[in-house]
This record gives C-alpha cells, structure tokens and sequence, in this order.
C-alpha cells in the first residue's frame, strides 16, 4: 500500500516539475503568440505588486512606528535619552521606569479594579444590548420606528451633551419621588459605581447605540425559518431566543465584547465621571505625569520640576503597561475583532 | 430577566401578532427605560438649563431662569469658544474627508490578492484598539515626539520632497488655502491613519458583497480597471460612503482631543457653571447634528442602490 502511494506521490512530483519547466518554456512561446501582451501584463503586474507592498509597508510602519518607539524609550535612563547619539538602542539598558510607572500608577490595584469593571461592564452592556437588538431584528410592534430612530439618536448624542445634567441627576439621585418619600432625602450616587452600572443595564453607556446596531444588523440577516421552525416545534419566544438565535450569534456577540471591553479599558471620560473614585488604568495614566512631579518632590522635599524628556518617558512607559494587556488580547482575538465588522453587513 | 418570562405564557384569545408585540417591547423595554431616565430626562433638563443660571447649594440645586443669558455668554464674552467651534467644525470637515478617501483607497489596496494581507489587515485595525480614550488625548500632547518630529524635521527641511513641492506649489499661487490644508493633511497623515481603522473594515465589507461576474462582464466588453473603478466598483460602495461618513463624523467629534470638549469640561467640573456648560454642548451637538443631516443628505442624493 505505501510503496503505491510513495509511487503516485513520485508521480505527481515529476509531473508538476514537469509542467513548471513547460510552462518556463511556454511562456516566450505564448509571449510570441499573443504579440507580447503577456509580458506586458506580467511586467505591470510585478512592477504593482512592488508598488502596493512599498505603500503598505510604509503604512504599516507609520503606524507601528510609535508603538516601537515607546518600547525602546521605556528601557532608556534618563542619561540616555538626553544622549543624541541614541536614538532606538538604549546604552543604558534599565527597567526602572516600568518600576518608576507601576508605583506611580498603582498599577496592581488599578488593573485589578480596570479588569473588574471592564469585564463586568461589558458583559451587562452586551448582555442589554443583545435582548435589545433582537427586539428590534425580530419582532413587529408599534412605534418600532420611533423607538429604533431613538436608538439612533444615542449614538448621534455627544455624551457631553448630557454630561452636567447627568452629573446633577446622580448627585440628587432619585427614582419617581420614591426614595424621598421614604428616607426623606435624595440619594448622593456620586462617587460610586453603582450609577454607571444602571447606565449600563439601561443600555446607555459608552456606544451602546453602536452595539445595539450591529447586533440587530446581524439578527436580521439570520434566515428567519430558523426561527419559526422553532416556533412550530412548540417553542416559547425566549426558549427560541436562548437556544437557536443566541448561538447563532456568537461571532457578533464576541466581537461586541471585545470591543466593549476594550473601549471600556481606555475610556476617560465615563471613568472621570462616574468611577472617580476608583483607581483605573484609564484614569491614573492620565495623571501621571502630575503624579510623577508630586512623587519627585516628596522624595526630594524641594519644588523640582520634571524633564520633559523624563516625564514623557515614563508616559510612554506607563502607556505600554496599559495597551500590553491589549495587544495580547488582540494578538489571540485578532479574527473576532475584524471578520465580525465585515460579516455584521452594515448598510443603510 | 423576569418580566421576559411572562410573555411565554400562552395567553387567551389573543392572537401570535399580539403576543409577538408584547414580546417585542419586553425585549427593548431596558433600552426603553434607560433612554427615558438617562436620556430624555437629562437632555430636557440639560436643554432647561442652558437657559438658567444653577446654583449649587448644600444638598440641593436652584435654577434659576434667565433667558438666553447663557447663550449670549458663549457668543458674544466667552473669548475662546467661537473660535474653538469654528476651528473644531472645519478640522472636523477636512478630517473627515480625509479619513473616507484615505480609507477608501487603503481598502481597495487591501482588497486585492497579495500574500501577507490578513497581517496587513490586522496592522491597519490596530489604532482602533490601541488609540481610543485617554490614550488618544496623550499621544497628541506628547511633547517628546514633538520635539524629535521638529529636529528630524530642521535637519532634513532641504531634501523634504513634500516641502519642495509644497514650494513649487505656493509659488505657483493657485489655490494656496486649499493647499495648505492638503499638506496640512499630509503633514499629518498619522493621525489619517489611525482614524480609519473601522471605516477600513467597512468598506473591505462593501467592496466584498460586489459579485465578481461584474468585473468580469465588464472586462469583456473591453472595460480597464480604472473605468471598472468609477463605474462598478464606486456607485456599488456609495452607500458605504453614507454609513462612513456619519461614523467619521460623529467619532471625531466625540475624541478626547477635541477642544471644545475639553472646554466644555472645564467649564463645567472645574468652573462649576453648569448652566454654561450645558448652552455650550447643546450648540455643539446642534451644529453637528445640523451639519450631518446637511451633509448625510446631500451623499444620500448620490447613493446608489442595487438590488
């Protein structure tokens, strides 16, 4: 049996060398035929595929070039980077500043907190906006209209607009009139968590009109026999929902997670105005250089300020220690983030 | 969770289009009382406000009415905030239309069959995640790089190509405004560049759904690929156009860099006038939501839709 395989597998080998060297020889027997038209287009389709790998690369490098960048001043002293002569190679190798950021930024305790609230945040966001969207995919009701074109509307809203309200509807928190009746007083939801989690649960976080969008997209390209198979099989509406739509879901469902999470993980200014008082990633890299001058002064006891170069350094640092655990997810998740986007068939 | 429960049971002499409705609203019912309490009730008491003077006082607030006050502050004493609008809606505009051919451009690059693409693709896609939020705001006040781009810049300003066209060019003195904005863009390129990662993806969607036969057809009766471009390629992506052009606009103007955000927040959590704050983003959000409608609606003239 192998002898006859080994044999065939001979075969096909010489066969395919065989057909390569006639199709060497071939070709200035067809370039002739055809009256040099296949050179030509040889010739065109070379010299773009030159081009288009010239343009992309230098694409490409323009947008990684920042992050390499930063991972080569995060290993510099500072004696290096005021060295001209260094440019990517510190001289001075040192992984004091990774140091120098962690403390600066709390950064065990802040991811720790970034993780939690990411995770859970995402997972209440999508959880919402997935029943929402299937709302508006599958069903008929009235007023569906308006209440989609509503739902359009809070991704038009700048989250600024509503910004001081909001601000003032959550220091004086309350719901009907009800918790004043009993305690007597409105309720300070400043400073807690606790608001954007209802926001979130409301579905009116940080682009939870996008979620909603693309999720419903989705829903309705699925073929809707599935579903009324399922109805026919005498099952309820939210059985159907949780055992033939939900699976069928899941690349959008995975990939509005990711994103949720992700944009969760960087966002400033939810984080400024709800999660003040938790210590994030988000939040406490935006303060670092301030706290690098205040850390560099308790230490000396005298008003020094910063170099621009080291201050900026240990940015960059600190921003490499808060985009790693990025990367690495985006490293494994890199087809969830992309392909769902483009399966989602967004059109208008 | 609970209430969705009810709407299995099978009620009586009711018919499946009356049970499908209720269960329809019980499905949206928590974007429904999300978007009434932290949605329209801020947006009416923040478009109230803008027309009031708030006083914060010891565990309450008063507003007090006094008519455009407010908005005659913004316009007529406020020093900086006319110009940041007019500044931030044209950088928006010509952003904006950078962004969309930037990425209409790359997309059709990626489109294409060459080895390496999904890399490509994966590179391109990368500023969406690594540049939003707080690290966007960062990376354009980041003074080191500034000073390098600025040495790298004096040093190499005489063997620049875009410097030298760009003198030829201004010498030239056509259209010099238009010009500048055009190197402008180019100058910054990277920002271009990390701005276009969904719009990317969204036209490598569209440009996917176009049958081959198309092409095919067309190049048969002897069409190039430049006039297959303009003629198949364009008018079946232009309604991605639309969806790119009102996602480009409505994200650059809620970035963290924008300066008229920045301003609103100072003004509001540092000033503590809430009243100001509030007439200050109300007349952002209706100048842009002004300008998408104008502009959607003019795009959406020249969609094509091919069923």
């Amino acid at each position: 049996m192998t002898n006859v395989k080994e044999n065939t597998k001979a075969i096909e080998k010489a066969e395919k060398k065989a057909a390569k060297k006639s199709a060497r020889k071939d070709f200035w027997e067809r370039n002739r035929l055809s009256g040099g038209y296949l050179l030509q287009k040889k010739v065109t389709e070379v010299v773009l595929s030159i081009c288009r790998f010239i343009l992309l690369f230098g694409m490409c490098f323009l947008i990684l070039q920042p992050i390499f960048n930063k991972i080569s001043v995060s290993f510099m002293t500072e004696k290096d980077l005021f060295n001209p002569i260094v440019i990517n190679i510190p001289e001075h190798f040192t992984t004091d500043n990774y140091k120098m950021a962690s403390t600066l930024m709390d950064y065990p305790k802040a991811l720790r907190n970034s993780i939690i609230i990411s995770l859970s945040i995402a997972f209440l966001q999508i959880a919402m906006c997935t029943l929402v969207g299937y709302g508006f995919a599958r069903f008929k009701f009235p007023l569906k209209k308006f209440w989609f074109a509503c739902a359009i509307l809070i991704i038009l809203i700048p989250p600024q607009t509503i910004a001081s309200s909001l601000h003032l509807h959550f220091r004086f928190f309350d719901f009907l009139g009800i918790i004043k009746l009993i305690t007597g007083d409105t309720i300070n939801l400043r400073g807690s968590k606790l608001p954007y989690y209802m926001m979130s649960a409301g579905c009116m976080g940080l682009k939870n009109g996008l979620y909603i969008y693309m999720i419903r997209q989705y829903f309705r390209n699925i073929p809707g026999d599935l579903e009324e198979a399922a109805y026919v099989d005498g099952c309820g509406m939210l059985k159907t929902f949780f055992r033939i739509m939900l699976p069928e879901a899941k690349p959008i469902l995975t990939s509005c997670f990711l994103f949720a999470f992700v944009w969760q993980w960087t966002d400033g200014f939810y984080a400024k105005m709800f999660l003040g008082g938790t210590q994030l990633v988000s939040t406490s890299l935006s303060r670092i250089v301030d706290s690098l001058g205040a850390y560099i002064q308790r230490i000396s006891g005298i008003k020094t300020t910063v170099s621009i170069a080291y201050s900026n350094c240990i940015l960059a640092t600190g921003t490499l220690m808060i985009i790693m655990p990025l990367i690495i997810l985006y490293l494994f998740a890199q087809r969830a983030f992309v392909e769902s986007i483009s399966s989602s068939g967004i059109k208008m | 969770m609970e209430k969705n429960k009810d709407a299995n049971k099978p009620k009586k002499l009711v018919g499946l289009q009356r049970r499908k409705a209720k269960a329809g609203y019980l499905f949206i019912s928590p974007f429904i009382i999300g978007f009434l309490m932290f949605m329209v009730k801020p947006l009416f008491q923040s478009f109230y406000m803008s027309f009031c003077e708030v006083e914060l006082g010891a565990g309450n607030f008063n507003q007090i009415f006094n008519g455009i006050e407010n908005l005659k502050y913004c316009f007529t004493v406020d020093p900086e905030f006319n110009r940041l609008l007019v500044e931030e809606i044209t950088r928006m505009m010509i952003y904006s239309i950078a962004i969309i051919v930037f990425s209409f451009f790359v997309s059709l690059i990626l489109n294409q069959k060459f080895k390496g693409r999904a890399l490509v693709r994966a590179i391109f896609f990368l500023p969406v995640i690594l540049s939003s939020g707080v690290i966007l705001g960062l990376e354009t006040d980041n003074q080191l790089m500034a000073t390098l781009a600025a040495q790298v810049e004096e040093t190499t300003s005489n063997i620049s190509v875009t410097a030298a066209l760009e003198n030829v060019l201004r010498t030239s003195g056509v259209g010099v405004r238009a010009f500048e904005k055009v190197f402008e863009i180019i100058d910054n390129i990277y920002d271009v560049a990390i701005a276009s990662g969904i719009q990317i993806i969204i036209f490598l969607s569209g440009l996917q759904t176009i049958p081959s036969s198309m092409y095919e057809a067309a190049s048969i009766e002897g069409c190039t690929k430049w006039e297959s471009l303009w003629k198949i390629t364009f008018p079946m992506i232009s309604s991605m156009f639309l969806v790119n052009w009102i996602y480009t606009v409505i994200d650059f103007c809620m970035r963290s860099d924008n300066e008229v955000i920045k301003k609103i927040q100072v003004v509001m959590i540092d000033q503590m006038k809430y009243g100001r704050a509030s007439a200050m983003s109300w007349v952002y959000f209706l100048v842009i939501l002004a300008f998408i409608g104008v502009t959607s609606f003019l795009i959406s003239k020249e969609v094509y839709y091919y069923d």
